[in-house]
């Protein structure tokens, strides 16, 4: 009951502005890559109807863009439904990340935030939860914004996205913007710097010999692992206290 | 009009995608997280950004190969450096958006 009335308390007017203002260089990003999304769905034969499921359903670009490929190639249920779980197993990864900031909350909330996890919401909730001025709630309405952005832009893509010039205004940058951005806000010292360098490096090491995307969480793994031994090791820790 | 076999396959992509992005964030919430998980994931935002955009500057094609010397590297260097100063990131996404319209008529 205490939980309850602590519940109603919340003012969601400026939770709900906060987290849409928050997702907009995310939305601008996937009005692009949704827009063309959407077109070449289309051309392979999807009704505009079924691009909204889908991205109702699954709401992961890339996985989608590799899905659509496979369908009109004449691929089934188990090489997509497999190619799918190898792509988006990244986000065990970003999940786990974003549960220091979901200690003890609802279930049902979490059920509803976890369906919003993608790189760019990750990316851009963890940044916000560092910052202090942020909470579980705003993030789940940037998850959400983010969601309706996807599907719209989609949906409108095969009614007729190729009637949008490609490439206008560089809006195709705008997500690759914002990850240098919020990269940035990550390097907070040296370390961060040299294990961002590594995953960096070995991330495209990797993507040239290993066919999928498997380079991203391999490279994270790695460069995360060598940072906690970076910070055990003494050099380290002299430099950090001396800083 | 839906295709049945259309959407039995989105059922399936959207369970296979929604497990890893619940079961993290539903396991750990709940308990105390060791001190070297803690440690270890605190380096994981930087990592993941790294490799997640690394690769976009400077491979291309699939199958993937080297190739430095694209508008995505070359604009990525001045808009890096202007979040690096500025911390700004609604004017660093328009700065890198803005830079690359201008590449891709000038270059």
């Amino acid at each position: 009951m205490d939980s309850h009335s602590k519940e109603q308390r919340v003012q969601w007017m400026p939770v709900i502005r906060d987290g849409m203002v928050a997702a907009w260089p995310i939305c601008l990003g996937y009005f692009a890559i949704g827009l063309a999304f959407g077109v070449i769905a289309q051309k392979a034969g999807l009704h505009p109807l079924e691009i909204g499921v889908m991205s109702l359903l699954v709401f992961a670009g890339s996985a989608q863009f590799i899905a659509v490929s496979m369908l009109s190639s004449g691929a089934g249920f188990m090489p997509i439904v497999v190619t799918t779980f190898m792509v988006n197993l990244r986000h065990l990864l970003m999940s786990s990340s974003l549960a220091i900031y979901f200690q003890r909350i609802n279930s049902g909330w979490l059920t509803l935030f976890a369906y919003g996890i993608t790189d760019e919401s990750f990316a851009m909730n963890l940044t916000r939860f560092r910052s202090k001025s942020w909470d579980w709630r705003r993030a789940l309405v940037l998850n959400h914004t983010a969601n309706i952005a996807w599907i719209g832009s989609t949906v409108a893509g095969g009614y007729g996205g190729q009637f949008i010039p490609a490439g206008a205004f560089g809006i195709d940058y705008a997500l690759i913007a914002m990850f240098l951005c919020l990269l940035v806000f990550q390097l907070r010292g040296l370390l961060y710097v040299i294990s961002a360098l590594i995953a960096g490096l070995l991330a495209v090491f990797i993507s040239l010999i290993v066919p999928g995307n498997a380079y991203i969480v391999i490279a994270s793994v790695i460069a995360a692992t060598i940072g906690v031994f970076l910070r055990k090791s003494r050099f380290f820790t002299k430099r950090e206290q001396g800083s | 009009m839906m295709n049945t076999d259309y959407l039995v396959v989105f059922i399936g992509m959207g369970i296979v995608t929604y497990v890893p992005r619940w079961f993290p964030l539903a396991f750990l919430s709940r308990r105390q997280l060791p001190q070297w998980l803690i440690e270890w994931l605190d380096f994981i935002p930087a990592a993941i950004l790294s490799a997640l955009v690394l690769p976009c500057l400077v491979t291309a094609g699939d199958p993937r190969h080297l190739e430095l010397f694209r508008h995505e590297l070359l604009v990525a260097i001045p808009t890096f450096i202007f979040a690096l100063k500025t911390r700004s990131l609604a004017g660093t996404v328009i700065l890198g958006m803005f830079l690359f319209w201008l590449a891709g008529i000038f270059l």
